[in-house]
């Protein structure tokens, strides 16, 4: 396994479910609606993790279950109806309904495919409802994408012609950005899986080529599979070096010409160097502690250290998923600390004794550690930020210079903290 | 099963982490799924604070459920014992727990450890954040003073007379994610020093288990936030004979009632208002000619319990306000909102639903709304000025600078707050005179923002429509002829929504079918008789 050592821990862990997917995935497909069926802690969850009071109605809510949803289940699965109808009737426009299961809901196992057959019969093809699950029992964080991707794969029509299929939400400036690569190195029939409607799916076939845009989308992937397509290997689209290798192996599947692929991609990547060089200079040298939660911590960890010169001092992942980041386990440094699962004051206590200049951790742990002179960034960040493509490398970096330049422009006197 | 988008409140192990948060020497071991730990957030986030709060979460996954959970929680109990070394363990479950039924503070009652245990059992599926703070608070409070209790009642709130010493007193319900509580401890304590009181325990806000153990010897309690403390106060009243204040000191008269509230308890010299009539700017700022153009101004209210009722007060007395509407999230305080609503003349409304409230404002055609952040976000959509009184917690609550809401300074703090997103007095005399110039646009309107316009009001208007549409199928509505419609128009846009609704309420009254320039004297005249 590469360069790196693979330790798994156990313990209390400190990563959001897959509920908080929810709020990526409502902006990507605006003609979705997210429904939990979960508690109120599913709903406070979300407007937490979201900030969403600057909608006026959010595209995603919850039915919270009460005590009395909890006695008889068969009326629960009519008061999801019912609720479901509700719904609709106030929101006509929305085409696609995800019914997002939640750890009580699986607790109680509410029968959710049953309810969203039962839905689709009665509003014949008005409005599709799938299922999928976001619960921390289940699913951390970023797999909620992979879940809901995964109920929309059935539902993709069947093609025979060759394609390249982008897998993986992407903001959609970089989506267009990186098809437009595509389209100039002669890969003209490129189509991106979630669509931006979402009645607006994608073909998918024998000759469909995918191209995961994101190292979390497992289960999808192997759908896509039995679908026919074939999942092309390579590092993910992070980076000048890891986008230029998945184009790469785009390249390659389509029997791209090496001439052309160069004439099309040398400029940019040399434009691309130029623009990182400054916050490489920024980084070369400093220790980096990766805390698990969104699972692009392997690849960035791989960005960091190879392209910025970051010292690589742990990298947490909620799981390990080894096909998927075969690629990116090759590129990582000799002897690399690879931590699965978590033990969340261990690990605390590791990232203390060996004060690392950054630390990637999730939002509720980074004000704490900042007050003990510990720089963050949060990881929820990267999963909302325009990231991927050769073009985004040094945004992506900027994203990591920041908190120590702000230390640096920071006075001294008044960064002691007492 | 309830659709909601947005929640007042968070679960109510939520409001037991605010306890344990607010405290020294407490930890929390909570049987909760993974992804639950979202919950920090609001801590380390919102309230910007830079420790995490004493929580151990057991973080159980669904591979878990097939095994011994009970003995996963254990493990995490003992952990957290031994790494956190608490004097006194809060031992609890979240929603997901419940349903598994786990009994995790049977668990630790089983275990023999040193330090006592409070077994919290929140039920998630009917209770929510404050009450699960209050049952906390109550709890833990309970668990650790039961064997204190006098077998007879003998507290006597005066005995600091024969004792040669100050009179002392308890501050019960500060708590993390309370509104201000940080700054409000500030100001009381301050108060009381000023009227020879000294303050003997502050709960929970910084309060060890050890100082838990301290109240009784308080003469008094003074209950700060009921919504956290009043089953606390309730408890030690009963079985420690110690009173409490009812008065929250919000606003200039609840201070002076709060305050002699104080001395009447404690048999210190009766409290003399007179003296301490001017301790706050906000009486002669509300007296000054400038807040002339502040009476009659209607004011949509909603937030939790204490902070509206208290709003309303200082609406109605101290500002000079009418109050239109007065509504709550908290069920527990439906009752006191309901009795205050009353005493306006209105009938409260009661509800987590916040597209209702919204639909209420519309509705009410208020000229200021007093909410929480919830609210602030419908005024702007509706083109209202708002400040924000209550929680739920927003990171713009938690201010640097000292700004409480209690006492003196919290009165102060209240006048610049409610006035400043209005229209200044001499801003409104001054565009009242001078709008029928061609200069003037309907635009000009200071500080009070872009959307304020016509934007603004035909989204008040549409809404206020509707809703009557809904009210009224039966009932046909009048309709504007164009030369009324002129003439509304040269009516100043903040007070048009209100003139349009008294005209057509007016019309509907006296049968009108077209509301024409005339129709809108004869409403003016009519309501002003």
């Amino acid at each position: 396994m590469g360069g790196a050592t693979l330790t798994k821990e156990t313990g209390p862990r400190e990563v959001f479910c897959g509920l908080t997917s929810i709020v990526w995935l409502h902006r990507r497909m605006p003609d979705a609606f997210f429904l939990v069926v979960g508690s109120r802690t599913c709903a406070h969850l979300i407007q937490s993790a979201a900030g969403v009071m600057i909608f006026a109605e959010p595209r995603f809510g919850t039915a919270i279950l009460e005590e009395k949803d909890l006695a008889g289940l068969a009326d629960t699965h009519d008061e999801l109806g019912r609720v479901v109808t509700n719904l609709l009737e106030r929101r006509p426009e929305i085409r696609t309904l995800f019914l997002v299961g939640s750890c009580p809901s699986e607790v109680i196992k509410i029968d959710l495919a049953r309810v969203a057959e039962k839905l689709n019969e009665q509003l014949k093809g008005n409005v599709r409802v799938l299922n999928y699950s976001g619960s921390g029992i289940e699913t951390t964080f970023t797999q909620g994408e992979d879940g809901a991707l995964k109920a929309l794969v059935p539902f993709m029509p069947d093609n025979q012609v060759d394609q390249l299929l982008l897998v993986g939400t992407l903001a959609n400036a970089v989506e267009d950005r990186l098809i437009k690569l595509f389209n100039r190195m002669g890969i003209n029939n490129v189509a991106s899986f979630p669509p931006r409607q979402s009645t607006d799916l994608p073909p998918v076939g024998p000759r469909t080529k995918v191209l995961l845009t994101q190292p979390y989308l497992t289960e999808t992937a192997r759908v896509l599979k039995d679908r026919g397509a074939e999942i092309l290997h390579a590092p993910f689209p992070l980076g000048v070096q890891g986008s230029y290798d998945w184009m790469k192996a785009a390249a390659k599947a389509f029997n791209i010409e090496q001439s052309l692929f160069d004439s099309v991609l040398d400029p940019i990547v040399l434009r691309a160097e130029k623009a990182l060089k400054p916050y490489k200079e920024l980084l070369t040298g400093k220790k980096l502690f990766l805390l698990p939660e969104s699972q692009l911590e392997i690849p960035l960890a791989r960005f960091l250290n190879r392209e910025c010169g970051m010292q690589i001092i742990e990298i947490g992942t909620p799981y390990l998923n080894r096909e998927m980041m075969e690629a990116e386990l090759q590129l990582l440094p000799e002897n690399s600390v690879l931590v699965e699962g978590q033990h969340v004051e261990k690990q605390l206590d590791r990232v203390r004794q060996q004060q690392p200049d950054l630390v990637v951790c999730g939002m509720g742990l980074a004000n704490p550690l900042e007050a003990e002179g510990i720089s963050t960034k949060w990881s929820i960040e990267l999963v909302f930020s325009p990231i991927h493509g050769i073009d985004q490398a040094s945004d992506l970096a900027e994203l990591f210079a920041r908190p120590l330049n702000r230390k640096n422009i920071l006075s001294k006197k008044l960064l002691t903290h007492a | 099963m309830e659709l909601t988008l947005w929640t007042y409140e968070g679960p109510p192990h939520v409001g037991a982490m605010r306890i344990a948060a607010s405290m020294e020497g407490v930890h929390y071991v909570l049987h909760a799924p993974q992804g639950d730990t979202y919950a920090d957030l609001l801590f380390t986030m919102i309230e910007r604070r830079g420790k995490r709060p004493p929580v151990t979460y057991t973080t159980f996954q669904a591979r878990d459920l097939g095994g011994d959970t009970a003995e996963l929680v254990k493990g995490h109990i003992r952990e957290a014992v031994e790494r956190f070394k608490p004097q006194a363990l809060l031992v609890g479950e979240s929603c997901t727990a419940e349903l598994i039924q786990d009994q995790p503070g049977s668990l630790a009652a089983g275990m023999g450890l040193s330090m006592p245990i409070v077994n919290l059992e929140l039920p998630a599926y009917s209770k929510k954040e404050n009450w699960g703070a209050s049952e906390t608070f109550y709890q833990l409070t309970r668990g650790l003073l039961n064997n204190q209790k006098p077998v007879q009642i003998t507290h006597d709130p005066q005995k600091w007379k024969t004792e040669g010493r100050r009179p002392s007193v308890n501050l019960l319900g500060p708590s993390l994610l309370g509104f201000r509580c940080r700054d409000d401890v500030l100001e009381i304590k301050k108060l009381l020093i000023e009227n020879d009181i000294d303050v003997n325990v502050v709960a929970p806000l910084n309060a060890s288990p050890k100082d838990i153990l301290e109240i009784p010897k308080a003469d008094i309690n003074i209950l700060l936030y009921p919504e956290i403390a009043e089953s606390s106060c309730i408890w030690l009243e009963r079985n420690f004979g110690i009173p409490f204040t009812k008065t929250v000191p919000i606003g200039i008269g609840a201070t002076h009632t709060f305050l002699s509230e104080a001395h009447n308890l404690l048999g210190l010299p009766a409290y003399n208002q007179s003296k301490n009539a001017n301790q706050s700017r906000l009486k002669w700022y509300s007296e000054s000619v400038d807040s002339n153009y502040l009476t009659g101004k209607r004011v949509f209210i909603f937030g939790d319990g204490s902070h509206a009722i208290a709003a309303a007060k200082i609406a109605k007395e101290e500002l000079g306000f009418e109050v239109v509407g007065i509504g709550t999230y908290s069920r527990e305080m439906a009752r006191a909102v309901r009795s205050a609503a009353k005493e306006l003349g209105l009938e409260a409304l009661i509800t987590n639903d916040y597209l209702e409230v919204e639909a209420a404002i519309a509705d009410a055609v208020p000229e200021l709304v007093l909410g929480t952040q919830m609210e602030r976000h419908s005024a702007k959509r509706l083109g209202i000025p708002c400040a924000v009184i209550s929680t739920p917690m927003h990171v713009q609550d938690v201010p640097a600078r000292y700004s409480p809401q209690m006492g003196w300074e919290g009165a102060n703090v209240i006048f610049d707050s409610w006035v400043h997103p209005l229209m200044m007095g001499l801003e409104e005399h001054l565009i009242n005179m001078f709008r029928h110039d061609f200069e003037f646009v309907d635009g000009h309107q200071s500080h009070l923002g872009h959307l304020t316009n016509s934007q603004g009001e035909n989204q008040a208007e549409k809404s206020q429509l509707s809703n009557e549409a809904k009210n009224n199928i039966s009932d046909e509505s009048p309709v504007w002829t164009s030369e009324g419609k002129a003439e509304l128009s040269k009516i100043p846009f903040f007070v048009r929504g209100k003139i349009r609704q008294k005209t057509e309420k007016y019309a509907r009254q006296a049968g009108c079918r077209q509301i024409d320039s005339e129709t809108l004297y004869e409403a003016k005249a009519h309501f002003k008789a």
